[in-house]
């Protein structure tokens, strides 16, 4: 009710506004800039080869179920041949100058700046997500990875990691299909700036963005062998992970693969960063930013189709203002556009596979089995390829499934609180801790519940905002190590 | 669209009591208004809904001069371009509104007889509005002789951003009951205003004092209507008419200068306060080159070739 006089007596009128009545015809990006090749090889020692079994795998586009095109399956042979290229690219690499390996990485940002159309097109065929995001969100913020870490290439002495600090060496990298393009730039940016070589995995539904920027890797002339990319499934991680070869293991997915990998790098030693799963907290206190705490909640949880490690899958809501923050997200998740990816106006796309829209479907099923009131957008939806509607619950116990488990999907579960002590305690009962958010106009409020939360990154009246200079990455379950800023590159670096 | 009667706007009766209801509005964060209004103005609008929304905006105007040196023969000229804006296409729809001086009002009034487009006059010792209230008023009570359908107003910037928020308000009541049936546009001159809490608390202040429009601008000042200062006016008439029943309509002027800022502004009221608000009695762009551009893009989105200049007449 803080939007509205609190002295007077204001009866509700129903006046229902017709939003969105407006109506905005297609506006498709076209696909032009695109030219998807009928297979790709891997790309080791600064070119495409062909698998060592000839094996393939069928890559989809999210928003049709068809087909795209189809990738290389590398065997353990394949994994070896990359990481002894990138073996062999390392002692030139690492004895380059800073400055000149900054060279390399300015141009590498360029020239995703001037191929950004073609990325962002075929990141949301491949993806499933909207064209708004990759074209505004995701192309920008890879190229921006890549210049801000060109800028660290040459003072890594005054990073804050000793006087000489000298790259590990060979990294394996291991990315998800969230952001497949901007996490290839997260891994590989401040991995290069250090003066290591890489081998990098794409995940297994969308390899297309890493493909085609080992096109741009060389029209760089990046050296051969510094980069090299192998597609394959979760087999091919492990192949990477246990290689004798590897001097340091980055990894950004699933907790459950996270465990694993954990478990084969300790039996060997070896140097390890995480960035998992998630169940961040929006908290809005009752003296909120109303309007924009409203639209922090749908960017919190609806950006990406809720494929977001760092989404704010939990709402907890002051109980005074619980009625009025439910009204205005209902209305506001009723004007979310759901729909063909390439439309400009799309603001929530298609999820990304058939297994994860089945992990989705059987959370939501567990949350109304256990008693959670479930509210769907009746936004009508595609008949082919993979979809699921926005959803909120309400009702929601913290006990209950959708409470607890990351559901990386389009669905949010809100909880209410009284006191900021209750909203910490709410806050801080999960296993993971990567992300929260705070809405309040009180800064020392804001100050005292960020303290108190346990989570890698916390947003005060603000949420999935990223910057190239922020370093991001979480506690507990979440993972750990840092991406991004100066911290970044700590874990690149023999410190 | 029906107007409910305004039996449910909150009678206020002192000073302290108006302090107490704008204290309770919720505040506005700078960073995430400007993140929305950035992000809506990401809508593309293609085709047939192009078309329509040109169409639309060209009706929302309210042709403006505002100058110096305006003689009966230049409002003369705009009244005839505001009759029939495109002078080679008669499917173009006339504006909403002429808007003059008040001493201009008699000659417009004159040059409108027999169309739909309304006079409307700016009055209240404008822009500055630094003059006693017998003389705003006086200055309405001309403007209304004279034939005006519509008054704009200016609020006592000075006032509110001394806190004599009460001042403010009673003026704005007075001249309302000097509008008699004319509407009345509430000019918050929002560049003056500075913080977008202000422009929250101005646009309650003004719709609890009987406002038929909030406007941002006079035009007069260096900063005008902006995207998130006209989303926070946009989210100010909705949760007005949800919790009164009153609609309030809004009008953004000072800048708009191009059609693809108008159709920016058209998806923003779209989007936040709902497509019943784009209509004359809800919606008004205040401009004068802008229904320029508008022409022109008409034109283009109808021949599928970019139109001269000289095609569109000037004022």
């Amino acid at each position: 009710m803080s939007s509205e006089p609190k002295n007077h007596e204001l009866a509700s009128t129903g006046q229902v506004s017709r939003l969105g009545a407006m109506d905005y015809a297609p506006a498709p990006e076209s696909t032009a800039a695109v030219r998807i090749a009928d297979a790709y090889g891997l790309y080791i020692d600064g070119r495409f080869t062909d698998p060592e079994r000839h094996e393939s795998f069928a890559t989809l586009n999210p928003a049709t179920a068809a087909p795209l095109t189809r990738v290389a399956r590398a065997s353990a042979a394949d994994v070896d041949a990359a990481v002894q290229a990138a073996r062999r690219a390392f002692p030139a690499w690492s004895a380059l100058a800073g400055s000149e390996r900054a060279k390399y990485l300015f141009r590498i940002s360029r020239i995703i700046q001037e191929r950004a159309r073609e990325l962002a097109v075929l990141e949301t065929l491949d993806n499933g997500k909207p064209i708004r995001e990759t074209r505004d969100i995701d192309v920008p913020l890879a190229a921006g990875h890549f210049f801000y870490y060109a800028g660290w290439a040459d003072k890594l002495a005054f990073a804050g990691f000793g006087a000489e600090p000298r790259p590990r060496g060979v990294v394996g990298q291991i990315i998800p299909w969230n952001f497949p393009l901007l996490m290839a730039a997260w891994k590989l940016a401040p991995a290069l700036a250090a003066g290591n070589t890489c081998v990098l995995k794409p995940a297994e539904t969308t390899p297309l963005t890493a493909l085609a920027l080992a096109d741009i890797l060389e029209q760089a002339e990046l050296p051969a062998g510094v980069v090299n990319i192998v597609t394959g499934d979760g087999a091919t991680g492990a192949d990477l992970v246990d290689h004798p070869g590897i001097d340091k293991v980055a990894f950004t997915g699933s907790t459950e693969v996270g465990r694993q990998i954990q478990r084969r790098t300790a039996a060997q030693g070896l140097p390890l960063t995480l960035e998992l799963g998630g169940k961040g907290a929006n908290i809005v206190f009752d003296d909120a930013p109303l309007d924009e705490a409203i639209e922090g909640i749908i960017d919190g949880i609806f950006f990406n189709q809720g494929h977001v490690c760092c989404a704010g899958s939990r709402l907890l809501v002051h109980e005074g203002m619980a009625d009025e923050v439910l009204r205005r997200l209902r209305r506001r998740v009723d004007q979310l556009r759901v729909g063909d990816p390439l439309d400009k106006n799309t603001d929530v796309g298609a999820i990304n596979s058939a297994a994860q829209l089945a992990r989705i479907e059987e959370l939501v099923a567990a949350g109304e089995a256990e008693g959670a009131t479930r509210y769907t957008s009746a936004c009508p939806l595609p008949a082919a390829g993979y979809w699921f509607a926005p959803t909120v619950f309400t009702d929601v116990a913290p006990a209950h499934r959708i409470a607890r488990e990351e559901i990386f999907g389009p669905v949010l579960s809100v909880m209410t609180f009284r006191t900021p002590e209750e909203a910490v305690a709410k806050a801080n009962d999960t296993t993971y801790g990567l992300a929260c958010g705070v809405w309040s106009e009180k800064g020392s409020r804001t100050l005292w519940v960020a303290q108190r939360l346990r989570a890698g990154v916390v947003w005060a009246n603000a949420y999935n905002r990223f910057d190239p200079a922020s370093p991001f990455g979480g506690v507990r379950e979440s993972g750990f190590g840092r991406e991004g800023g100066r911290h970044g590159l700590e874990a690149y670096l023999d410190v | 669209m029906e107007i409910p009667s305004r039996s449910r706007v909150p009678q206020v009766g002192s000073e302290a009591q108006l302090r107490t209801v704008l204290a309770g509005l919720s505040g506005v964060d700078a960073v995430g208004v400007s993140a929305r209004a950035a992000k809506l103005a990401t809508r593309s609008l293609k085709r047939e809904t192009k078309r329509a929304a040109l169409d639309l905006a060209i009706s929302l105007v309210d042709l403006t001069t505002l100058e110096g040196a305006d003689t009966p023969g230049h409002v003369a000229a705009l009244c005839a371009k505001a009759r029939r804006p495109d002078a080679g296409d008669a499917t173009a729809p006339p504006v909403a509104a002429v808007c003059v001086y008040p001493d201009l009002v008699a000659t417009a009034r004159a040059h409108l007889v027999g169309s739909p487009v309304r006079v409307a006059a700016v009055a209240t010792a404008f822009p500055a509005g630094r003059a006693s209230l017998p003389v705003k008023l006086a200055d309405v009570a001309e403007a209304r002789a004279a034939g005006a359908d519509e008054i704009d107003m200016v609020i006592d910037r000075g006032a509110f951003l001394s806190g004599r928020l009460g001042q403010v308000f009673e003026e704005i009541v007075a001249v309302k009951e000097a509008c008699g049936p004319a509407h009345l546009k509430v000019i918050l001159e929002t560049g003056e205003l500075a913080t977008y809490d202000n422009v929250r608390r101005a646009s309650w202040l003004a719709m609890l004092a009987g406002a038929d429009f909030i406007k941002t601008s006079t035009g007069k000042v260096a900063v005008s209507a902006t995207p998130p200062v006209a989303l926070v006016m946009l989210e100010a008439v909705r949760d007005f008419a949800e919790s009164t029943g009153q609609v309030v309509g809004v009008k953004l002027a000072g800048g708009i200068r191009s059609a693809k800022e108008a159709l920016r502004y058209l998806v923003l009221a779209n989007e936040t306060a709902g497509s019943t608000w784009l209509e004359p009695r809800t919606f008004r762009f205040g401009a004068s080159s802008l229904l320029t551009d508008l022409l022109l893009q008409r034109r283009s989105q109808r021949t599928g070739a970019y139109a001269r200049r000289e095609h569109v007449s000037v004022e």
